[in-house]
């Protein structure tokens, strides 16, 4: 037993988190600026937190991540990192020479109150910024919030170089949240597939999914461009999917330039996907072309072949509030029963929603914001499931408890292709059916009896 | 066979590649990076200085991470019965959360909370308010869960910061519990430039609240410590199978696969075996002064390397039985090693390697390139001192500046009741004087080829540009560094914690290790990295309509 100490009895913890269902602002942060192209994501702080945050980002993704960090030793965190921050942003323009460099805070720098728009403003006026390239910040300090709340406020950061010139553009706004850059490219392509034109800020595919070919480049072709940022002032709309991962960047843009958002769910199944089509066709002024009905047409076909494995089976799942309302309302609409639900996120508003969505099961569902995976295991220990859904961690508990496992959300580390393959969209329906099955089913082959054992299921 | 690694050959210039590798700095930076990066001219009796230990350059991409990675993530994470648990925001501790690939055995019911992270998740109130009301509650919650014999407890940077007194928490919370030792480390992120600093904090709280707790006589004729073997990919089982075959009794590693006792018990060994050297020579120094074990240095990396450690281990208790023995233990593991370096040989040999690992470890594994017919062209640690690059006689030298000062060093004096010399006087000479050496390092620069490189805290812009410049045939380094080395079409290996793989340690280790260095250089995925009509662009015949 890997998580041999974990008791089935729940006993109320105030002070300890164990196995917590998230991590640290500065990450989510780092992952969004990796979204814009030509960037250098830049953390304010110590340097192992930008280590520990390129190594899990790298882990995850398979592919080089590079940041740089203040490296604060003691003198800079008693008498201020600006120095280090001034410092910095001279040897990264001259060495590294990006558009843009993306800082964030860490709790570090937080507490000892470094204030970088003001940073910035001196490294402006000694002359360290180059004409024409650009330094944004975000404030992600690691004692609140999660790498969710991180992600988003990197996000908003992005809106804030927005301009409006007064006339329209023509362009969706459409800020996908922390999904994989495989995700990315699907929202654009169904986008594109649509005959909208958007912006997707911010867009890391081609960044962190890019091709081998014996060169390396810091900056690869992929990611918004600043050019891109500014435009997004000028759209007819923001389409925000997610609320705690595009939300906030949505209704800045909504507020300083007058561009109207709507705050959807991130398009993970059937639901979110069509509302997400929906919501594209109704801002975009268009027809929903056929092709996209017939990708619709696909899934419901699945969904419709599958439903008989599918019925009523009972799932654990843990992640990220974006990510968890889509795939609960997913699950409840295959006759699945998401029964154990857990974000290390805080926020009331996510227990609620997720109570609304599993109403029907009419059973009680248990679910917490700000909970960790030794709680979900405590729940899984006294009221067992037929499959967990969730990231690499989740394998200590499957392996425990004998379960099905999907892995899916952040990070992964010890499978490959996720940044290839979208799960947004009806195409990533297809694919999260076809691995919810493939576990179901394999576990079916191994423990049937030889006299149940059958080669047509 | 792809032409990208068949060009690698090229011959190159340290004198150009090191300009090359200053060029585009600002002066100041560049400045201060000569004097990390040597050509190496290391003579008979003269090894060249080098820059070490200190600070990171704001800005330029490290390799490097902080010194609670080095506390928590190295020594201490690899200690399977302690709970450890991490005071600050949840990112530390879900960061050296299993990461470092550190296996345990911990029986069908033994301890292990290897596999959980437990953390305070302080959060903004705590900052603001102080947080060690709520650490000792955690303590106390850690405490009534599982009830562990020891708890740890770890500092990330706030802490230090807005001053909560973990120790006085710890030191309250134990006398609380009564039969639960709890202790903490000022590990802060910040303190010292690099990991380095964290493995000293870890080390000295080690010995001050556990080493020594646990006088009971444990059986066995050679009693040895293995010091500085992390058990990363189950090197550490891989030694302890060797001990065990040899007769060798290993009464505490530090600290692969360790457990609470081990390190109490450490005291009653006759002899401490070092391994990684930076992480933890002070450890080996101080049970000598207090308790009188002498320490040598060792290296299992390596075929070679193995069969010298366990004779020199051996030859120190002079008993001719288990002298006897280790020979039998090395003639019956050779065969298997020797057939594999046969079999990958004329693939590897001639081949280049680079490697920028830890505080020893690029030392090393040169000893398992070597047996390949692998040349090591470039070497350096990411945070070794300059007593790791040029060996012990330099300790004397070695200023200490403002970042190192804030590491504590522990003053040890002999236990008065528990010293007890190991070898007389007269025993240690003759030792000596058959070619022993204790209490000795000489350190990678001697060991270097002249006209190679030994750089200290490579970078990401300087390691692109040498994967560019000399195309070495692997590169060795972190999982940073091993995807931005790959784009360029140069194999890379984790060193750190080996991507996949291991254990590389021992004899079984050196035939993973050849194997795996075999399908890396070997690999055909390099010979695909042009399309054929970007290999040949040109056109032999029009398709007409």
């Amino acid at each position: 037993m890997l998580l041999r100490h974990t008791p089935a009895e729940i006993t109320e913890r105030k002070a300890l988190a164990i196995n917590p269902a998230k991590t640290c602002q500065p990450i989510g942060a780092m992952y969004a600026a990796l979204g814009i192209h030509g960037c250098l994501p830049h953390s304010h702080g110590s340097q192992g937190c930008c280590a520990y945050h390129r190594s899990t980002l790298t882990r995850h993704y398979k592919e080089p991540v590079s940041a740089s960090t203040s490296s604060f030793t003691e003198g800079a965190s008693v008498f201020g990192g600006s120095a280090n921050m001034l410092q910095a942003i001279s040897n990264i323009f001259s060495v590294y020479n990006p558009e843009i460099i993306a800082v964030h805070t860490t709790c570090l720098s937080e507490t000892i109150g470094d204030d970088l728009p003001q940073i910035k403003k001196k490294a402006q006026m000694e002359g360290k910024i180059p004409a024409g390239k650009h330094v944004i910040s975000a404030s992600t300090p690691s004692y609140a919030g999660s790498h969710v709340t991180g992600f988003s406020s990197m996000v908003t950061a992005m809106a804030g170089m927005a301009e409006s010139t007064g006339k329209k553009n023509g362009k969706v706004n459409i800020i996908p949240g922390w999904v994989e850059p495989a995700d990315m490219e699907e929202i654009k392509r169904l986008a594109g597939l649509m005959g909208v034109k958007s912006i997707v800020f911010p867009d890391t595919s081609g960044v962190l999914n890019g091709p081998l070919s014996g060169e390396y480049k810091m900056f690869p072709e992929g990611g918004t461009t600043v050019a891109e940022l500014k435009a997004t002032g000028d759209a007819v709309g923001t389409l925000a999917l997610g609320d705690w991962c595009s939300g906030d960047a949505a209704r800045y843009l909504d507020k300083e330039h007058k561009v109207p958002c709507k705050i959807l769910d991130m398009p993970y199944g059937l639901a979110a996907t069509d509302r997400f089509i929906d919501a594209l066709r109704t801002m975009a002024g268009i027809t929903v072309p056929d092709e996209v009905a017939l990708e619709r047409g696909q899934l419901v076909d699945l969904i419709s072949d599958m439903h008989q494995y599918l019925y009523q089976k009972k799932v654990a799942i843990f992640g990220d509030p974006d990510q968890l309302i889509a795939m609960t309302e997913f699950l409840v609409s295959l006759d699945m029963q998401p029964i154990h639900i857990v974000t290390g996120t805080p926020g009331k508003k996510f227990e609620k929603r997720i109570k609304e969505l599993t109403a029907g099961l009419g059973r009680p569902v248990n679910v917490k914001a700000k909970g960790d995976m030794f709680l979900l295991h405590q729940w899984i220990k006294q009221e067992p499931v037929d499959l967990l859904i969730g990231n690499t961690y989740g394998k200590y508990i499957a392996r425990d408890e004998d379960l099905p496992f999907v892995r899916w959300g952040f990070p992964i580390l010890d499978r490959q292709g996720h940044q290839y393959f979208p799960t947004v969209g009806y195409k990533g329906g297809l694919r999260l059916l076809e691995k919810i099955l493939g576990e179901l089913m394999d576990r079916k082959d191994r423990d049937d009896p030889e006299s149940k054992f059958e080669l047509v299921l | 066979m792809g032409t990208a690694i068949d060009s690698k050959a090229a011959a190159w210039n340290a004198e150009e590649v090191k300009a090359e590798l200053l060029k585009k700095y600002p002066p100041k930076v560049a400045r201060k990076r000569a004097k990390q990066i040597l050509i190496n001219e290391a003579l008979e009796n003269e090894t060249p200085e080098i820059s070490a230990n200190v600070r990171t350059i704001p800005g330029i991409i490290t390799m490097r991470g902080c010194t609670y990675a080095g506390c928590k993530g190295v020594i201490m994470g690899p200690t399977r019965d302690i709970v450890n648990l991490v005071h600050g925001p949840i990112g530390c501790s879900f960061y050296a959360w299993l990461t470092r690939r550190n296996q345990t055995d911990a029986g069908p019911d033994g301890e292990n909370y290897m596999n959980y992270c437990f953390s305070t998740d302080m959060q903004e109130q705590d900052i603001i308010f102080g947080g060690e009301k709520k650490l000792a509650a955690a303590i106390q919650e850690a405490y009534d869960l599982f009830h562990p014999r020891s708890i740890a407890v770890f500092a990330t940077c706030p802490v230090g910061l807005i001053g909560d007194d973990i120790h006085t928490v710890a030191a309250k919370m134990k006398e609380k519990l009564g039969d639960c030792n709890v202790y903490a480390f000022s590990c802060e992120g910040y303190k010292g430039v690099s990991q380095s600093a964290g493995h000293h904090i870890a080390n000295n709280q080690v010995f001050r609240h556990i080493v020594g707790e646990n006088d009971e006589v444990k059986p066995g004729k050679f009693k040895i410590n293995l010091l500085g073997e992390y058990n990363i990919g189950g090197d550490g089982f891989e030694i302890d199978r060797l001990f065990e075959k040899c007769g060798i009794t290993c009464i505490s590693t530090f600290s692969g696969n360790s457990t609470y006792d081990q390190f109490a018990s450490a005291h009653t060994a006759d002899l401490n075996a070092v391994m990684c050297h930076r992480s933890i020579n002070y450890v080996a120094d101080m049970l000598e002064t207090k308790f009188g074990i002498p320490w040598i240095k060792v290296n299992f990396i390596g075929a070679a390397a193995t069969a010298k450690s366990l004779r020199k281990i051996a030859e120190y208790f002079g008993d001719k039985k288990l002298i006897a023995r280790v020979e039998e233990v090395i003639a019956e593991e050779m065969p298997a090693v020797e057939a594999v370096a046969a079999e990958v040989r004329p693939r590897t040999e001639g081949k280049t390697a680079m490697m920028f690992v830890g505080g020893s470890r690029a030392h090393h594994y040169k000893e398992l390139f070597n047996e390949m017919g692998m040349k090591t062209i470039a070497a350096g640690y990411e945070f070794g001192h300059r007593d790791d690059y040029e060996g012990r006689r330099v300790i004397p030298d070695i200023r200490v500046d403002a970042d190192s000062r804030n590491i504590e060093e522990i003053e040890v004096e002999a236990d008065p009741t528990r010293y007890q010399p190991r070898k007389s006087p007269k025993e240690l000479e003759a030792l000596e004087k058959a070619g022993y050496q204790f209490k000795y390092y000489d350190g990678l620069i001697p060991d270097m080829d002249n006209g190679t490189l030994v750089i200290d805290d490579l970078n990401q812009y300087e390691a692109e540009k040498l994967v560019e410049l000399i195309k070495p045939d692997i590169f060795c380094a972190g999982i940073k560094e091993k995807f931005s080395v790959q784009k360029l079409g140069v194999p890379m290996k984790q060193l750190h914690s080996y991507d996949s793989g291991g254990p590389y340690a021992g004899f079984q280790g050196a035939v993973n290790f050849y194997r795996e260095i075999d399908r890396l250089v070997s690999s055909k995925v390099w010979g695909y990295l042009k399309a054929p009509w970007q290999r040949d662009p040109q056109l032999s015949a029009s398709y007409n309509y």
